[in-house]
């Protein structure tokens, strides 16, 4: 295999599961559910789009061929992550799941 | 070079849904477990890939694709039972 | 009844219309013919939920905005990694951001902007689609925020869409 697509590769592995630890750590670590939003919605995603780049890279590398999958979960990935933020975050407001102390401004339920 | 990006790789995304996981237990609201699922499913995405490389097959990206498309169903589903009591209105 | 045979979301049929070439594994007679069905089958189908047409003004400025947005989703997850493992409490600030978009699509696009890039996830958009509530991760007024958006997206947009 080309060794720079074997870089490549590499990098994009390591960078991809980065960012999905990083999303978690968000998760797990931030003190209120609007904040623990963020992590997911951004970290993981760009996380998850780096591992499913690296694996277009390395399956065309091999020779079999660009792969329209990958492609497709990662422009669905891009597109339902704000979605399904946006959702929850009006179902959090709904149910009036309490912000931390330190934040400023009011949420709204209508 | 690539197995050793990849077994650390898939040693972050595995850490990564444990801490998820502990988010789902802990909670402590429901917006917070439906969160956690929803970012169980993008990680276990994530497995599936890596699993595809390690075992050098495509196969395994149809059902990632599932995956993506049904858990964002599911989140959605479960977003708006929250909202109003019911899925369909 | 002709309207009935139309295709009342161009759109949304050309993208139906490729994600099933994608799907299907290499463009054969069949993908086509199926894929066709499916463009008009879908939209005409879901009709009913789709009360305005979709309008662009100047369709094509939407890939750069779409490359200013792909650049601004690696800088804002960086961002957030960095605060996420530096240890220290965030200061996160809710922004009723006033609306100049009035089109549904453009302020849904605006929205799912907002959520993917630095430090803001938006909530909820006002009844009257006048206000959309933002959160901020880590901000320290919410004219920064306001301000950022404004000119960066929202002006952007309202070409694309005006």
């Amino acid at each position: 295999m080309n060794p720079i697509a074997e870089y490549a590769i590499a990098l994009l592995l390591l960078v991809g599961g980065f960012f999905t630890l990083v999303g978690a750590i968000g998760l797990a670590r931030l003190p209120d559910f609007y904040t623990r939003l963020h992590g997911p919605t951004k970290a993981t995603t760009v996380g998850v789009g780096a591992i499913v780049l690296s694996s277009v890279i390395y399956f065309s590398s091999k020779g079999q061929g660009v792969g329209v999958a990958e492609v497709l979960i990662t422009v669905f990935l891009f597109l339902t992550a704000p979605v399904s933020a946006n959702i929850m975050a009006k179902a959090a407001m709904h149910i009036g799941v309490p912000t931390t102390d330190s934040t400023r401004g009011n949420t709204w339920d209508q | 070079m690539i197995t050793i990006a990849l077994y650390i790789t898939i040693a972050m995304v595995v850490l990564a849904t444990v801490l998820n996981v502990y988010r789902l237990i802990k909670g402590p609201d429901a917006p917070d477990r439906v969160l956690a699922l929803d970012t169980l499913y993008i990680n276990a995405i994530a497995l599936i890939v890596l699993l595809g490389i390690t075992l050098g097959t495509r196969l395994y990206l149809e059902s990632a694709l599932l995956i993506a498309v049904m858990g964002f169903v599911g989140t959605v589903a479960m977003a708006k039972y929250l909202k109003r009591g019911s899925v369909i209105d | 009844m002709l309207d009935r045979l139309s295709f009342p979301q161009p759109y949304l049929s050309l993208i139906l219309f490729a994600v099933w070439q994608f799907l299907s594994d290499g463009i054969s007679g069949a993908s086509v013919v199926l894929g066709l069905v499916l463009a008009w089958m879908i939209p005409q189908l879901t009709r009913g939920f789709w009360p305005d047409p979709p309008f662009f003004a100047r369709p094509w400025k939407l890939p750069p905005y779409l490359l200013i947005v792909l650049y601004d989703i690696l800088v804002a997850s960086v961002s957030v990694a960095r605060l996420i493992l530096s240890g220290r409490e965030p200061k996160p600030i809710l922004v009723s951001y006033p609306l100049e978009l009035t089109h549904p699509l453009a302020i849904s696009m605006l929205a799912s902007t907002i959520s993917l890039t630095p430090g803001t996830v938006s909530a909820d958009v006002s009844d009257d689609r006048t206000l959309l509530l933002i959160h901020a991760l880590d901000a320290e007024s919410d004219d920064e925020v306001i301000n950022a958006i404004r000119t960066r997206y929202e002006a952007r947009l309202r070409e694309m869409f005006q």
